[in-house]
Order: C-alpha cells, then structure tokens, then sequence
C-alpha cells in the first residue's frame, strides 16, 4: 500500500556524526556484504573485474570539502543511504504497491516480488537512495537491516544495522526518533542536527550531526603556527655548530 | 536526466494517439465505415504500441499488471488505469461506429475526457517530481496536453484548428523553457543546501564515493543534453509549431500539405521529448557536484 501511514508508532533511525566519520568506508563494505547474502536479491556488480565495474550499493560516502573566507579549508566525509522519510516520495509514487513505509517503526520498504523495476521512486528520491539492480530489475534500498535488528538468534550487540555495528569511528548511531529521550534523539538535540535538504520537504528521520566548529586558530596572516619553533635565526647556533654555520655560509 | 528511447517513444506516441482519439470521438472528422476503422486503426496503434513501448524499460515487465493497483497516490497507477479506461470507451465508439453505423455521441464525449486525463496522468508522473525542478512546474501538463492536440488535431485532418494548437504549443513550449532553467535555483539547488553545509562555507566535492559510473549517474546526470541544448531547442520550436503552422495556414488544404506537415510535427516533437528529458536536471546531482550556476 503506498498511502503513507499518519503516524509510525516507532521512528527507527541513524545519527550520523559529521565530526566524527573519517571516511573510511567500512559501513559501506559491511552494508553491501550483509546485503547481498541476507534479505532479498542479492546486490549484483557488473565487470566486477573489468576495466569499467558498476555495482549496486545501499550506502555511498562523497567527501566534500569546505571551505569558508580567510579559514582553512575543512574535509567532511558524508555518508549518505536511504533517510526512511515520514512523508516519502518514493514511496506514494510508486505504481504497484511495492514500496511501502511500515506503521510499526516507520522504515521504508521495498516487496521485491511486487517491483516491476520502472525506477519512479529512484526519480522521487532527492537523496540517491534507491538504486535498481541491473541483474535482478527490481529497486534496492537501505532496509535498516530490518533482518538484524528483530533477529533473536544474534547475540544482542549484534541487532543493529550492519553500518552502525562495523564503524570503526563510532560515527554512525541507531535509535528511536520517536523517543525523545533515545541515543539519537537526545544527540541529534544536543548538537542541532537539522533534516538533510529540507527543500525537499520529505521530513527525514535520519539526522546528520553537523561538524563541531573548529577552534579558531589566530595565525596573523601567517598560516605555519609551529613555524616560531622552526626558527633557527631566533637563536644564533655556537661552539662546533656556530663554525659551522659561519663556514657554510662562506663558500 | 537519462533519455530512454523506450519512454521517449511511449509518451510521444501514446500521445498522439490519444489525441487523435479524441478527436474521433468528438466526430472530427465525420466518417464512418472504412474511412473510421483506418482512423481509429491508426489511434490504436499509436496509443497502444506507445504503453507497450513504456513497458520495454522495465526490470520486471512480467509484473507490470500490479501497476493497476496504486491509483490513490501514484500518478504512473493513475495513467495506467485511465489509459485502459480511454481504450475502453473509444473502443465501444469505434465499434458502433465503424460496424453498425451509429454515432453514440455521449460515450463519445466521456472517451475524448478520458483520452485527455490518460495524458494528464503521463505529464504529472513527470510534472509531481520536486526531485526534477524543471518538471516540477504547471507548464509540464499543459505542454503535454498541447502536443497532443495539436498532433491529434493534425492526424485528424482538422488543419486550421492543428495550426492554431501549434501556435499556442509554441508558447507553451518557450513558456516552460523560461520557467524550468530558473526552477533548479528557484528551488534552493546548490550542493549546499543538498548537503546542509553551507553554514561552514562554501562546498565542493573533494572525492567522489566511487570510482567509475553507477545507476544514480547514468539515470540522473545526463549531461549530453545541455551540451546541444540550444540547437534542440531551435528545432523543436521551429519544427514542432512555426513550420507546420505556417504550411498550414498558407497552403491549401491536401493530403499532400497535411503529409508534410506530419512529418515536420514529428521531428519537432521528438527533438522536444528528448530535450525534456535530456535537459532536465535531477538534484541528486548536485551531491556529486554537478549543475553549478
């Protein structure tokens, strides 16, 4: 049914810090892995070998530099999968029901035995979540690994989503929007996190915590701040090192 | 965005089809017997051979029967369900028409409504998406309404009221160009606001997540088009509207003018149906750094 529910008893949810994530790509390579084995077709790669590789993933990091006037530029690593809006477009756009957003904890769907593979939802998406498999025809898409987290026969720690289980940097967090006072909720808070390209007006659950502000180094004009360390002249050299100096700078 | 051959040639045709079925449902022209079956022939062939055409880019076109089922919020659902509905009712005209002689000008009238809402739908799978800002503007279903008109009108052999469709057409056309090229910036479509960072300076793609294509690039960041964009347009608007109108204002009515003329619309429309595509920007580019002011 792609008439999105009013309300979702639950808001599941990542917190992806900004600060934090150093762009390493693991979230990606354990998604892509945990993906393509478990729920649904698998995420297929094309000339995986070859000279011109395409393959279908769930999550992608861009890194963006930024840059304001007069500061140093500034490296954010940003991924990006699918937000599980509360008003998807993807998912009322959809023509056989396929798509779907669940009532019980709001994440956004795909039935595979129900996609025809016509691509409209990935048109709908402001935020390149939904890629269709070029083997399978059907549309792939961030489940928030709805087959772990229920899962009772993984060990507790294990019932998150693969990304946030594998980060290295602990940059990637998974909670209850709708619990104001959940992990996410109470981070997302504290650190102002705003929805991602509100333009598009998708109301998405997942937040991104922006970057922190940098300390604002006073350099003068003078960008090196060791270089009063490196500064040889300040103190004239003596003894072995003084002739020295004095010999080399006479040839 | 990527300009499918597949879809192209569905709402191009499937368009013109039921444009000219409209027309023969209103009774213009007046004919019956064989001269009606072969217009109706053509209307069919166009309209259907163009939804069979749509299905062609389909992952799954075995299923494509589920795309009946979501019309209360899907314009593509809604399209395929007044589409069968048009084909329905003209069909029950045609039939009493062409085989028993007889005009029922009520089913007639609810055949041409349905013709026209079938293309509404079309233009709004396209004219709903926030993601493609030039589509997202009341031009898009006016133009496509336009078009088919017009090429209804000049199929069935209604030349004057072709040439006056063409005209407006041509406005509609240069309309939707001046709008959709201020709708991407219109809509807050920097690669700041996609990336919520702008509040820390200026940003720019440092490292692209993956090394060669991917599905998002190669359906959503068409670039060949913008290249020639300005020649295209040129044709559309010259081969889809001024030419055609003029001929027929001009010329005297014969087969042979409304022949030239159709040749002429069909190159002017398909220019214009991949331009629309071609041309039209998609946001997701934007977190890949691309569509710069």
């Amino acid at each position: 049914m792609t008439t999105l529910p009013q309300t979702t008893q639950k808001k599941l949810g990542l917190a992806i810090d900004l600060d934090i994530c150093v762009g390493c790509h693991a979230c990606v390579i354990n998604c892509k892995e945990w993906n393509t084995a478990n729920y649904g077709a698998p995420l297929s790669d094309q000339d995986a070998y070859g000279a011109n590789p395409v393959g279908t993933f769930l999550n992608r990091i861009h890194t963006y530099e930024v840059k304001a006037e007069n500061k140093p530029a500034q490296t954010v690593h940003f991924p990006k999968s699918c937000l599980h809006c509360e008003d998807a477009p993807c998912v009322t756009v959809c023509p056989t029901g396929a798509s779907y957003k669940r009532a019980e904890d709001g994440i956004v769907l795909v039935n595979e035995s129900d996609c025809i593979g016509c691509g409209l939802c990935a048109w709908a998406c402001p935020y390149g979540a939904r890629e269709l498999d070029a083997k399978e025809g059907v549309m792939k898409k961030c489940t928030l690994c709805v087959d772990r987290i229920y899962n009772e026969n993984l060990p507790e720690e294990d019932r998150e989503p693969a990304c946030v289980r594998t980060c290295p940097a602990n940059a990637r967090h998974f909670g209850d929007y709708a619990d104001p006072n959940s992990n996410v909720s109470v981070m997302s808070r504290i650190r102002g996190a705003v929805p991602l390209f509100d333009e598009q007006g998708t109301k998405p659950v997942n937040r991104y915590l922006p970057p922190r502000p940098k300390a604002d180094i006073q350099t003068d004009g003078d960008i090196d701040i060791l270089s009063p360390f490196l500064d040889t002249a300040a103190s004239p050299p003596k003894g072995l090192l003084g002739w020295l100096d004095k010999a080399l700078e006479a040839i | 965005m990527h300009p499918a051959p597949s879809v192209i040639i569905f709402t191009a045709l499937s368009g013109l089809g039921f444009g000219l079925l409209t027309f023969l449902t209103l009774g213009i022209p007046d004919v019956s017997g064989k001269t009606a079956f072969f217009f109706f022939f053509l209307a069919y062939t166009l309209a259907v051979g163009g939804l069979i055409s749509s299905t062609f880019h389909l992952g799954n076109p075995q299923r494509a029967l589920k795309a009946f089922s979501q019309w209360r919020t899907s314009w593509l659902s809604r399209e395929g369900v007044f589409a069968v509905l048009a084909l329905i009712v003209t069909g029950i005209y045609a039939a009493t028409l062409v085989f028993f002689d007889q005009r029922l000008p009520f089913v007639g009238i609810v055949g041409a409504v349905l013709s026209m809402i079938s293309v509404f739908c079309t233009s709004m799978i396209y004219g709903q998406l926030k993601t493609v800002p030039r589509w997202n503007q009341p031009m898009t279903p006016a133009l496509f309404i336009l078009f088919t008109l017009a090429g209804g009108a000049l199929l069935a052999a209604a030349l004057k009221m072709a040439a006056l469709f063409m005209v407006i057409l041509g406005g509609a056309q240069l309309l939707h160009w001046l709008n959709g090229d201020k709708r991407l910036y219109q809509d807050g479509g920097t690669i700041e606001a996609a990336t919520g960072l702008g509040h820390l300076g200026k940003v720019r793609l440092l490292e692209s997540p993956h090394s060669g294509e991917n599905y998002l690039l190669k359906e959503m960041a068409h670039e060949i088009g913008r290249k020639h964009a300005r020649k295209l347009r040129i044709v559309t608007i010259l081969f889809a509207s001024l030419l055609p109108a003029l001929l027929l204002l001009m010329a005297a009515p014969s087969h042979a003018t409304a022949g030239i003329a159709i040749v002429l619309h069909l190159v002017g429309l398909f220019a214009g149906r991949w331009l629309f595509f071609a041309e039209a920007e998609h946001v997701v580019a934007l977190y890949y750094d691309k569509h710069r002011a």
